[in-house]
């Protein structure tokens, strides 16, 4: 299981097991939606990146099928703990592109209220965690999760993602063992994406795979094609039964790549060839997972046309939209760092307010963004 | 009242609030059978099971960390640090996450969660079992970092941090835990807000501020000011982030001389911060400097412990440095 690739998917959309996943043809159809529009998502959100309207971007392109089957494997009232580069999980779960994007502006609308770089999202109504940057911090709340869950007798389950680069973190090491330890039920999905910015997977661990660091924890582990959506469900889906049923947790490794850059700051022809990039282009996950619909004649070529057309579109008005809101009020910079605001906050916030417009203009001109 | 120590006062404030919420649970390093090194959670797995006093592995970010988990989820979990000392794996938990979650979710998300951990000196612990670490908390937005000096506060204080919705770190004065004895309220209701400042003793002439075991030394630096005819007020702070700035304000005001006292090392600490709140809004009312009576800037000693800690004699002195003080 930490050895062998478990695939579903040929290169061809071929099934090439029996063991293919029992979905229905609108879960098949959803997860190739889903997939579409979280591309249209990220290449829209970079080229407003590029244009200057939004000061950061984090893409995900290539790692569509690994946390889209993934997620699809999970009832509503499980929760994910997940990093920053999952976004079409939210998506899947209902969030809209609109609500993403004002995250990615910090404007009036955006749930964090601008208090976070784009991509740092928060869907409670979608039990979906608050996400920061230090990597890996998430794992060890999935525990923490997973385990409320089972001291409440909830039923509910608890997925983390985290990267290849997660892997390296003490909180990796400390998330497993502690849900190692207690049995949570807690499922902890590393998208390998075989880059930690510039470092490759070879010099970040000694293992031969991810997934076989699982032994060490006493829990199984899988090695999953991540760029193959349906054997990614399948895995997810075990891993999520056996958590269910109080057999504990379950490390997945969905092996994958990181087509784009580690984030709109980053220019990865520094450190890796393109050929590797243009070897890794031909398995792309979206376009794979078509060549799959095709052969099972739930989409045809004009179709799939029209649902990349239809994303994109969505993309682009979401992106009109959210530019065109307010900034948060100022005041709100006070809010929400205790339940009730104390005293000293109260009077710096008064402070703020007495500093009239001088300081405002000079803070403006300091981010044009 | 019951007649009990600063370390039983916690025991007590646990098993009330676990008797009343089913959502309180404790985890931390051999707290179950063992009781906690320190005995704090005496007989509470017996009474409570393994699920809610859960022992842990042996990794202080693992705690912290997971409690944040069952925080977000809706548990008010109070896990220990067995020594405040080994509280720094967990750093990144606390900074990172446990303070900032309420404000970066847009208050989607809370932890309500206090970190108890036994702190300060005068057991002779060496650099790893004595260190006064609350100025790192202090300086972190969202956190909530008290320390009771009495049985009765102890209790009160814990029990409305765990009733409350932010995260706090509780630090509790391992040197008073059963050296303190004192009277305290049986009514599980008892409470003590939190960010109020207590007057441990009132006086006109000089205001003298401390926090947890600190407080006893000033205490008995009061009674040596008092042979000598100089009245000493001593401000217990109780709460150093919220501070209670209006206690220190009025009695500052009111004796115009104020000693800043704490065992922790002396640059960027919470007395520098009290002293500059001082400054800063009652300059008018002074009438020496504020004068600092801490702990070394060196990591904290062994042998020379009794040393490198306030005493009453310390304490002494900056108290008449600032009656003698002149223009």
């Amino acid at each position: 299981m930490t050895e062998q690739l478990l695939s579903v998917l040929g290169a061809d959309g071929a099934v090439k097991r029996k063991n293919r996943p029992s979905l229905t043809d609108e879960d098949l159809l959803l997860l190739h939606r889903i997939m579409v529009r979280t591309r249209a998502l990220d290449e829209r959100a970079m080229l407003l990146q590029r244009q200057g309207r939004i000061g950061f971007y984090v893409p995900s392109f290539g790692e569509e099928a690994a946390y889209v089957g993934s997620a699809l494997a999970l009832d509503g009232n499980d929760w994910i703990s997940q990093s920053y580069r999952q976004p079409g999980v939210a998506l899947l779960r209902g969030i809209t592109a609109e609500t993403m994007l004002d995250n990615c502006f910090g404007n009036a609308d955006d749930i964090a209220k601008g208090r976070q770089m784009p991509v740092h999202y928060s869907f409670r109504k979608a039990n979906m965690l608050s996400i920061s940057s230090p990597i890996g911090t998430q794992i060890v709340h999935a525990t923490g999760i997973a385990q409320a869950m089972k001291i409440r007798g909830d039923g509910g389950v608890c997925l983390t993602y985290f990267g290849d680069g997660g892997t390296s973190a003490n909180d990796f090491h400390t998330g497993l063992n502690f849900a190692g330890a207690w049995k949570s039920p807690c499922i902890f999905a590393c998208i390998n994406n075989q880059w930690a910015i510039s470092c490759p997977l070879e010099r970040q661990t000694g293992s031969k795979t991810i997934a076989e660091k699982s032994a060490a924890y006493g829990m199984p582990g899988v090695l999953v094609d991540g760029n193959d959506v349906l054997a990614v469900y399948e895995a997810t889906r075990k891993a999520v039964a056996r958590a269910r049923d109080g057999d504990g947790p379950t490390l997945l490794e969905f092996l994958s790549f990181r087509m784009g850059p580690h984030s709109s700051s980053d220019d990865p022809s520094r450190y890796r060839p393109g050929e590797l990039e243009a070897e890794w282009k031909k398995k792309d996950p979206i376009k794979r997972f078509e060549a799959f619909l095709t052969k099972e004649s739930l989409l045809d070529k004009e179709q799939i046309e029209a649902i990349h057309a239809e994303a994109e579109a969505e993309m682009s008005e979401a992106a009109k939209v959210s530019e065109k809101k307010p900034a948060p009020t100022i005041d709100s910079l006070f809010d929400d760092v205790y339940a009730d605001m104390p005293p000293h906050l109260a009077d710096q916030r008064e402070e703020l307010r007495g500093e009239g417009s001088d300081h405002r203009q000079d803070a403006d001109a300091a981010f044009p963004l | 009242m019951s007649t009990m120590t600063v370390l039983q006062a916690v025991t007590a404030a646990l098993e009330e609030e676990m008797a009343r919420d089913d959502d309180v649970v404790l985890l931390g390093e051999d707290i179950g059978i063992n009781g906690g090194v320190f005995r704090a959670t005496d007989g509470l797995a017996k009474r409570f099971g393994d699920d809610r006093v859960i022992d842990t592995p042996l990794a202080e970010s693992g705690i912290v960390g997971t409690a944040v988990g069952m925080a977000l989820y809706g548990l008010r979990p109070v896990p220990e640090i067995q020594f405040s000392d080994f509280i720094f794996p967990a750093f990144d938990q606390i900074v990172s996450e446990m303070a900032k979650m309420r404000y970066r979710s847009g208050g989607e998300f809370a932890c309500p969660m206090v970190i108890r951990t036994p702190y300060g000196g005068g057991i002779r612990g060496g650099h790893y079992h004595s260190q006064s670490p609350e100025a790192y908390f202090a300086h972190t937005p969202g956190l909530v970092v008290v320390v009771p000096a009495t049985p009765e506060d102890t209790k009160g204080l814990l029990k409305s941090c765990i009733r409350g919705d932010d995260p706090v770190i509780f630090l509790e004065p391992k040197r008073i835990y059963r050296t303190v004895k004192g009277e305290v309220p049986d009514d599980p209701e008892f409470l003590v807000p939190v960010g109020k400042a207590r007057t441990a003793r009132g006086g006109d002439d000089v205001t003298v501020v401390a926090w947890g075991a600190m407080v006893h030394t000033c205490l008995e630096a009061a009674q040596l000011a008092e042979k000598q005819g100089i009245e000493v007020e001593v401000i217990d702070v109780r709460t150093i982030l919220p501070l209670d700035e209006e206690a220190l304000l009025s009695s500052a005001r009111k004796t115009g001389k104020v000693v800043v006292a704490m065992e922790a090392t002396r640059t960027c600490g919470v007395a520098s911060e009290v002293s500059a709140i001082i400054a800063e809004k009652a300059i008018d009312s002074l009438q020496a400097p504020i004068v600092r009576i801490t702990g070394y800037d060196t990591p904290f000693p062994y042998t020379l412990e009794h040393v490198y800690m306030p005493s009453a004699h310390r304490v002494m002195a900056g108290i008449k440095k600032v009656v003698e003080f002149d223009f």
